[in-house]
């Protein structure tokens, strides 16, 4: 692609991206005092992260019972109590065996 | 200290970042983007699916409304992760660092930093930073220029990397808290539903995280206030 086309839009698209980021994060300096809204923001992160999950993750694969199985996987070894890196490789890992197991079969 | 502690909580979200990206390299090419293009897009941008849409909306040469209208609908979840994150900040953390370091507040690394005991300071969160910012740029350079060759096995493997992310901090935080279990089951049934009911087709996967984040942490905020020391 042309360079002079491209930069106009990437300079859209990072500008955008930045101001969504960096505004609400420099506006908001003091502690929030209001019950309500610490409440709130006390359950945004994890509502967030399980709504990006699911269902989406049924689709993060090439097949949908590949991705069950690293769902199940992850979701068994974060109960488990263990970290970012382990539940992040289990889950690879049971992706990578459910999927060399289709193709055998298939 | 804090920095090198940064450093290593960023290595799964770095070795994730490094996966996925190869995806977006290349989709970039596909999509008529030089290998430079795209990593230019990945470094002044570090978001999957804002940077996905991005170069479709690229690629048919859309307006620079259009553009900036689906950043605006993609990514304003980050709006959100930033104030919660703003909360969590240590009283150093502030001014021209939020403006430096602010453009870095992506999914994982909001949920590693939320995930993080006590507050964030700059350094830790500059560490933190560092090699997904790395790890995403590499991915895309990788995948612009070899993606094509290497196996699909292995990308559709290391491509869940991210949602195993997502649950190790959700999950043992629903466990030890039934007020975050319920608010984070209201959740998930309403993307679900948004996903699945036709009525609700029409509105784009960016929008659905934040109807059913709103709506299940509102209820929450309603149902069960948390106290002071939360």
């Amino acid at each position: 692609m042309d360079m002079l086309t491209f930069l106009p839009y990437l300079l859209v698209m990072a500008g955008v991206t930045y101001l969504i980021r960096a505004l609400p994060f420099v506006l908001v300096n003091k502690k929030i005092e209001n019950r309500f809204l610490n409440s709130f923001l006390y359950y945004i992160p994890y509502t967030v992260l399980a709504a990006m999950t699911f269902p989406a993750i049924l689709y993060g694969t090439n097949h949908m019972i590949s991705a069950i199985a690293g769902l199940a996987v992850a979701v068994f070894i974060a109960y488990k109590g263990k970290g970012l890196l382990i539940v992040a490789v289990g889950a690879c890992s049971a992706v990578f065996v459910a999927e060399l197991v289709l193709m055998v079969v298939r | 200290m804090d920095f090198n502690k940064g450093l290593k909580d960023g290595i799964p979200v770095a070795l994730g970042y490094f996966s996925v990206s190869i995806a977006f390299g290349l989709m970039a090419i596909e999509n008529e983007c030089s290998a430079l293009e795209a990593v230019l897009i990945s470094v002044t941008n570090l978001t999957s699916a804002g940077q996905f849409a991005g170069v479709t909306v690229l690629a048919a040469m859309g307006t620079y409304v259009e553009m900036a209208m689906t950043q605006l609908v993609i990514n304003s979840r980050y709006s959100l992760m930033a104030i919660s994150l703003s909360q969590k900040v240590d009283g150093k953390f502030r001014g021209i660092w939020k403006w430096l370091l602010g453009f870095a507040i992506t999914d994982e690394i909001f949920a590693v930093a939320i995930g993080h005991d006590g507050s964030i300071s700059k350094e830790y969160f500059s560490g933190l930073i560092s090699l997904p910012i790395l790890g995403w740029s590499a991915g895309t350079l990788f995948g612009a220029v070899l993606g094509n060759i290497m196996p699909e096995i292995i990308t559709t493997s290391l491509g869940i990397a991210l949602y195993g992310m997502f649950i190790a901090v959700v999950v043992p935080k629903a466990r030890e808290n039934r007020h975050v279990l319920i608010t984070v089951i209201l959740a998930i049934i309403i993307s679900t539903v948004i996903r699945y009911v036709p009525v609700f087709s029409g509105i784009s996967a960016g929008f659905a995280i934040i109807i059913s984040a709103v709506i299940a942490s509102v209820a929450g905020a309603v149902f069960f206030p948390v106290k002071e020391a939360e």
